[in-house]
């Protein structure tokens, strides 16, 4: 608990840090004494902050997403952007922004969530029809069939001349989030929280069929709840920021190392590190090519492959 | 997926005349369907294309096949193990330290050969990683190469954001000939190549096939076996090169390939398997080109569909195959 708290201090610490990086002047001298229009004050309360809140609440959500996938999966190696949750979700927004434009924010989050849905039930089905598979096989699956969505979007956003708007959404870039157009992001808080409130029973779930029903659980409950929490948490990333790779496999996996696989220890911890790990993207995305921006998912990409790989070449880790 | 509702008999050598026939009328399809009046445009036009699409058919197929013999698995390909991106990553960092006025100006050969090295030094790293240091399971290499894959392409995209866009665009137009312009010079290089590779490959077919039957046998039965893989590592980052150089990453279609030709030709020996696997390469390529072209009017080159199809035969294959 108290390392808990301290990991946090340490976020708090950095988030503060980060309100500070950018372009329009926002210091403690311009805050304190403001000018006669308070621009230092409105930036900070239209771009800033709500940056600083999208970020956050995306690190905390997608690791959570994470987590829970790898319990249902009963894999280590796979992540909402592995299994074809993203690239289903992806593909979702291109149907919506080819038939139904005007479509509220909220709609097109609905749309996304539901083909994510769609894209991780149909990958656990196929996990299913594969009884004795190698850990191996798993991720190679939902690579397989993340690349099979890709390339149906990708052929329809070729000919309708969307392929600009589909990297946005697989390159999760927080520099346009201001405030008003990341209010939906809350909503993945709720999803964490009722994630928290449920962890046990994905621990169970984590076991296996046979074992949760021999504890007088509903295993396919449990599933279907784990499923909803997983694909809304992926779409509302994708419609409002776009998806972050590595996250999902990175923090949990640091976490269960140190900490095990009860999921009602790790969450909070998966949580934290989470959103710590994106916020740190972040800023160095803001810092390295002042004043141009590198997009979050960039750095994620470069900064958790490096960390994974040296995961993965510890004698000691634990594969499986 | 088709092998398994037919049934297939052991006769490889038909099997391959019937598909080297399907490969000549796709061809021909392909160059004289829908020509309209101006042979004397269209004829070179396609031709390149077909070469084109016949070249990268080939070298993947023999990359990938090459590649699960040396490894003993049948479903690692290069590029799951990240070999594409890593092509990508040398064109964006050569292009990043050296500028655009010195890129533009090297000998495509000498890229080339920058390009190789890098890769077979590349492959020399999974080697050591595959058989070099103690038990490491197949799933440690497989996953660590899939995760170099995404380093790969994010050091890549980190690269192409700190150059000036506009170059790299201009740039990205030269390093990647699609199927409809390809590059005369290129096409040249790659076909000089692939044809190295190719009579290489030849005179190690015998080898190779003992290399099937796994390291410690093959030792015993007289095999030099680390100067053998890594020569073997050597033509299978020339020929990805090459398929990269001409249309980019593939992912699934070596994996795709050589699976089909495996339960097309249900032999080990290599000098089936191979022409097999480029034959089916060949094909799909080809048909899938043919018929974007005509029944689409999608002038995009066919790689999307066939990562499509390619990925949907080989989620079925795998589901088979743990059922029968």
């Amino acid at each position: 608990m108290i390392r808990l708290a301290a990991a946090v201090a340490v976020i708090a610490l950095l988030a503060v840090v980060s309100v500070f990086i950018g372009v329009g002047d926002v210091s403690w001298h311009a805050l304190v004494s403001p000018g006669p229009d308070e621009q230092a004050l409105q930036v900070l309360l239209i771009s800033r902050v709500p940056r600083l809140l999208a970020v956050l609440l995306v690190g905390t959500s997608l690791g959570v997403a994470g987590l829970i996938l790898q319990m249902l999966a009963r894999n280590r190696f796979v992540e909402p952007a592995t299994v074809g949750a993203a690239d289903s979700a992806g593909l979702g927004l291109l149907v919506v922004t080819m038939w139904m434009p005007q479509l509220p924010v909220l709609g097109k989050m609905f749309v996304a969530a539901a083909f994510s849905l769609a894209g991780t039930a149909l990958f656990l089905l196929i996990l299913r029809r594969i009884p004795l598979r190698s850990v191996l096989i798993v991720p190679l699956v939902g690579l397989v069939l993340g690349s099979v969505f890709d390339s149906v979007t990708t052929f329809f956003a070729y000919r309708f001349d969307l392929l600009q708007s589909v990297n946005a959404w697989k390159t999760g870039d927080f520099s346009h989030v201001l405030r008003g157009r990341y209010e939906l992001l809350w909503v993945t808080f709720g999803l964490t929280c009722c994630a928290y409130f449920a962890a046990d029973r994905f621990t169970v779930a984590g076991m296996g069929e046979s074992f949760t029903t021999n504890l007088g659980m509903r295993y396919s409950r449990i599933m279907a709840l784990g499923l909803l929490i997983v694909s809304l948490i992926t779409g509302l990333v994708v419609v409002t920021v776009g998806m972050i790779p590595f996250l999902g496999l990175l923090v949990p996996n640091l976490v269960s190392m140190f900490l095990g696989d009860n999921t009602r220890r790790s969450l909070p911890w998966v949580a934290v590190g989470g959103a710590g790990f994106v916020l740190l993207c972040d800023v160095l995305g803001r810092v390295v090519r002042f004043p141009y921006e590198i997009p979050g998912a960039t750095i994620a990409g470069v900064a958790g492959s490096v960390l994974f790989l040296s995961l993965l070449m510890r004698r000691d880790a634990r594969v499986g | 997926m088709l092998a398994e509702t037919l049934v297939v008999p052991r006769r490889p050598e038909r099997t391959l005349l019937i598909l080297g026939a399907v490969a000549v009328a796709c061809a021909g399809l392909f160059m004289l369907v829908n020509v309209g009046g101006d042979w004397a445009f269209v004829l070179p036009f396609r031709g390149r294309k077909l070469a084109t699409a016949l070249l990268v058919g080939y070298s993947i197929a023999v990359s990938t096949v090459l590649f699960q013999t040396v490894t003993g698995n049948r479903v690692l390909t290069p590029a799951i193990l990240g070999f594409d991106n890593l092509y990508v990553l040398i064109q964006t960092c050569l292009l990043f330290f050296l500028g655009t006025g010195v890129v533009a100006g090297l000998d495509p050969r000498l890229r080339f050969g920058v390009e190789v090295l890098v890769m077979v030094a590349f492959s020399g790293l999974l080697y050591w990683g595959l058989f070099g240091s103690g038990q490491r399971g197949v799933e440690r290499v497989l996953l660590t190469g899939v995760v170099l894959g995404v380093l790969f392409k994010s050091l890549s995209s980190f690269l192409q954001r700190l150059i000036d866009p506009n170059e790299f665009i201009f740039l990205q137009d030269r390093f990647f000939a699609s199927f409809n312009q390809p590059d005369e010079d290129l096409l040249l290089i790659a076909f000089v190549l692939t044809l190295g590779v190719s009579v290489v490959g030849w005179r190690m077919l015998r080898t190779l096939d003992v290399l099937v039957l796994g390291r410690e046998t093959a030792i015993n039965l007289g095999v030099n076996h680390q100067r053998t893989v890594a020569g073997v590592l050597v033509l299978v980052a020339i020929l990805v090169s090459v398929s990269s150089a001409l249309v980019g990453p593939v992912t699934f279609f070596g994996l795709l390939v050589s699976s089909l030709a495996h339960a097309f030709v249900r032999t080990y020996r290599h000098v089936l398997v191979l022409p097999a696997a480029a034959l089916i390469a060949g094909v799909s390529l080809v048909a899938g080109q043919f018929v974007l072209e005509q029944f689409f009017a999608f002038n995009t080159n066919p790689r999307v569909i066939i990562d499509f199809v390619g990925g949907l035969v080989f989620i079925s294959m795998l589901l088979r195959r743990t059922q029968g």
